[in-house]
């Protein structure tokens, strides 16, 4: 929200809303996600943040009583100064500044029980902010179980504000902390940690500074604002209502406090906890024997051991993997047998004709390419969350931090990466939770060289025509083979391309790597299985919409301008009329690139449709070498490959053309929902162009050197 | 002597910075003067560590630790 003119001042809005509205912020890994399902129960839906498409979970509690309240899920942070997207997204959220979010009228601070100290630094800024808030002090009972209790009360009386004690996973206290969200808001206390008084003193300045130039803040929101800028180095200077004039105020406080030495970044941290510390004392017991190893401890002294840490690590990537591609394939075949029954009902029941080739080639072969991946993206889903709720994705980065950083990346690209295995699209999403902008970007550009599911199709199809199925080499077949060469060749080239941007263009700070170990815990299956469902629904409405038009604008390519036949009631041959087609001529257009790769313009027409999403090169050649209805009939498909001829007898899939097809599969970045999300991640431009460009460029290299190389060697 | 120096299962106290601006963040998580630590282990290829602060386990690279002045106890 603005507080300059034109933007809706809070105060209106408090008018005229009807629901409470309540944010549950928190650290990571304090169980937040649960107690927002607890809170909600299915009544909660994800949706974005207007214009800048960030993901905003929000939901109706189910309160039983009079009052509406609605939540809305924070990021986790450890801190208000903002580091990573998540964690600005976060404090945006909080103090009203997030375009299409109303400023809470009461936050719930969600901290563990386990890890109280640590989790109260956060509270202690959330204070600061003047808004009504209530602590759900969360996982009481697995801390209890290593001998650490909590005293609710005794809290509750040291903050200034109530406290609900919950272990939301087993639900315990829920039905409490309803009541507390439905209650008259809680009295805001007065701050009660004290800064040096040199800090005070500027801090007081900027905050009076600020009644002039925003008079809607409140005087607690004023003070926090005015401590954040002046304390704050490293976040950026985003609020819309400071002015040019308090910037230079806040640098004119710093030059002060620097003169008479005082470190006011450090010394803002160190007074919060000079409070925190002993209140964390009094309230806390710890009741256990002397040497006491937590679970947690002792698990990971295996999963972090020097080496089963790293052996635990390659059977868990080979449990994915073996479930994403082979657990899959049997729902991936219902769905295809779907997809072909619909077809052949389209067939039945349309007359030919336009609305037929409509249905069938456009939207079926076009969403139904797409929908097969269905299965693989939501089992790589709930494998991804079963990791990340048990604590075990923070080892991954803690293992593989060492060797990714030889290759210019960092511990915390290693998630985004796997994931990209799927799908980049979720992968390049997974990098927000890095604070480093220049790894994020390093790790975005890359992530397209994970061979993705969406290469699979082609591959597969490519394979199974020119790699005799019969040869081993071992007893590995030479066309599993293939596949494992291109899946490293990919690998690699993302390796590569890291340690090269990281050196030549991506600049920036080098990053920290400072993370918590988080205890283990034992995942909830239905927190998973909600974010499975999440993912299906987000997935589905963009096939159901993007992917739809596209399919439906590459069919209108492929069929017009129509071609008329010279005899009256003869059937146009399907392959002269894609050759006529707009996207005929663009494929001739674009031919003579193509042609030292050795590809003709047919392929020249795939490449373009499979712009779209990889996939759609399956069903293009198909439609393509017009093999009747069924177009994605590999069999047929790759006997129709291996057949064609130029006018002069050779042919135009020889073994080097599949291969150089491949080496451009394995390398461009032919997938425009990347693109989208790399715009949308980055909010520029500049980053999807350049990746869509060097892509492009490196995969064209490759297929030349291939394609010309085999030539040279007499391969052709 | 500095963090990056304790071995696994040695314990100190933190005394100051080896300089002035500290990446804040490990100020926020905890890691300030006087804070007791305990060294638990090295991640497979000794680097980054896994400390014990404040009753929660924290990792950093040993990069950052060589900035965290430490007295053994």
């Amino acid at each position: 929200m603005r507080w300059t003119a034109g933007g809706t001042a809070p105060t209106l809005s408090v008018a005229a809303k009807a629901a409470r509205l309540v944010a549950l912020a928190g650290n990571p890994n304090v169980g937040k996600t649960t107690v927002f399902n607890q809170l909600t129960g299915l009544r909660q839906k994800v949706g974005n943040y207007p214009g800048v498409t960030v993901e905003r979970k929000v939901g109706q509690v189910a309160t039983g009583g009079s009052r509406a309240v609605q939540i809305v899920d924070v990021p986790g942070t450890y801190s208000l100064n903002p580091r990573s997207l998540d964690e600005e997204i976060a404090y945006r959220v909080l103090v009203g500044e997030m375009q299409g979010q109303e400023r809470p009228d009461l936050v719930v601070c969600v901290v563990d029980a386990g890890n109280l100290e640590r989790n109260l630094y956060l509270t202690s800024q959330v204070l600061d902010l003047g808004i009504p808030t209530i602590i759900a002090l969360n996982m009481t009972d697995s801390s209890e179980r290593e001998g650490v209790f909590v005293d609710a009360g005794a809290l509750s009386r040291e903050l200034g504000v109530p406290v609900y004690p919950l272990a939301a996973s087993s639900g315990k206290g829920i039905e409490a902390l309803k009541q507390g969200l439905c209650a008259e808001l809680p009295s805001v206390p007065p701050r009660r940690w004290k800064m040096p008084a040199a800090l005070q003193k500027e801090v007081d300045h900027l905050a009076q500074r600020l009644s002039v130039d925003v008079p809607q803040l409140s005087a607690s929101m004023r003070f926090a604002d005015a401590l954040r800028a002046l304390a704050n180095t490293t976040a950026p200077r985003f609020e819309t209502h400071h002015s040019a004039e308090f910037w230079q105020e806040v640098d004119a406080a710093r030059e002060r406090l620097r003169a008479q030495g005082t470190l006011y970044e450090q010394e803002e941290i160190i007074a919060r906890y000079q409070w925190i510390t002993p209140l964390a004392e009094r309230v806390v017991q710890i009741r256990r024997k002397d040497g006491h190893r937590s679970v947690s401890e002792r698990i990971d002294s295996v999963l972090t051991h020097r080496y089963l840490g790293p052996a635990f690590f390659l059977a868990v990537l080979l449990v994915v993997f073996q479930a994403v591609f082979s657990w899959a394939a049997p729902f991936m075949n219902w769905i295809e047998g779907g997809m072909s029954w619909l077809s052949a009902l389209a067939a039945n029941h349309l007359p030919p004709g336009l609305v037929r080739g409509l249905v069938i080639d456009g939207v079926l072969a076009g969403v139904g390419g797409v929908l097969v991946f269905l299965p693989q993206i939501l089992l790589l889903f709930f494998f991804l969350g079963l990791l990340e709720d048990t604590g075990y994705m923070a080892r991954v980065a803690f293992i593989m931090d060492r060797p990714m950083r030889k290759v210019g990346l960092s511990g915390r690209s290693v998630v985004p990466l796997i994931s990209s295995y799927a799908c980049a699209v979720p992968g390049i999403m997974a990098t927000r939770t890095m604070d480093s902008q220049r790894d994020r970007l390093v790790t975005m550009m890359v992530a397209p060289f994970m061979t993705c599911s969406a290469r699979l199709p082609v591959y597969a199809l490519v394979i199974s025509a020119f790699v005799p199925a019969a040869g081993h080499f071992g007893f590995v077949s030479y066309q599993a083979l293939t596949l494992m060469t291109l899946y490293l060749l990919g690998t690699g080239m993302a390796v590569l391309a890291a340690a090269f941007l990281r050196n030549r263009l991506i600049k920036g700070s080098s990053s920290t790597f400072v993370m918590e170990l988080p205890s283990y815990h034992r995942p909830r299956l239905r927190d998973v299985a909600w974010r499975m469902s999440e993912r299906a629904k987000i997935f589905l409405t963009r096939a159901g919409t993007i992917i739809l038009a596209v399919s439906i604008v590459l069919w209108f390519l492929a069929a017009f301008p129509q071609t008329k036949s010279d005899a009256p009631n003869a059937q146009v041959d399907s392959s002269t009329q894609l050759a006529n087609s707009y996207m005929g001529r663009a494929g001739h257009l674009w031919e003579p690139m193509l042609k030292p790769l050795g590809f003709d313009w047919k392929i020249g027409v795939a490449l373009l449709s499979s712009f779209a999403a990889r996939e759609v090169v399956v069903s293009a050649l198909g439609t393509i070498y017009s093999v009747g209805d069924s177009s994605d009939d590999v069999s047929s498909l790759k006997e129709r490959l291996k057949a064609d001829t130029y006018p002069d007898g050779t042919r135009v899939w020889s073994p080097l053309v599949a291969a150089s097809l491949l080496m451009f599969f394995v390398l461009a970045c032919q997938c425009m929902s990347t693109l989208a999300v790399v715009k949308r991640e980055t909010n520029s431009w500049r980053w999807p162009i350049f990746m869509w460009t060097y892509m492009f460029a490196l995969a064209w290299i490759a297929s030349f050197v291939v394609y010309q190389g085999g030539l040279l060697l007499g391969w052709g | 002597m500095t963090l990056d120096q304790l071995k696994p299962g040695e314990r100190g106290v933190v005394t100051g910075w080896t300089r002035d601006e500290p990446p804040s963040r490990l100020l926020e998580m905890g890691l300030l003067q006087g804070t007791l630590l305990e060294i638990i282990r090295l991640a497979p290829l000794g680097d980054p560590i896994d400390i014990r602060i404040r009753g929660y386990h924290l990792s950093l690279r040993k990069h950052e630790a060589g900035l965290v002045e430490v007295q053994p106890v």
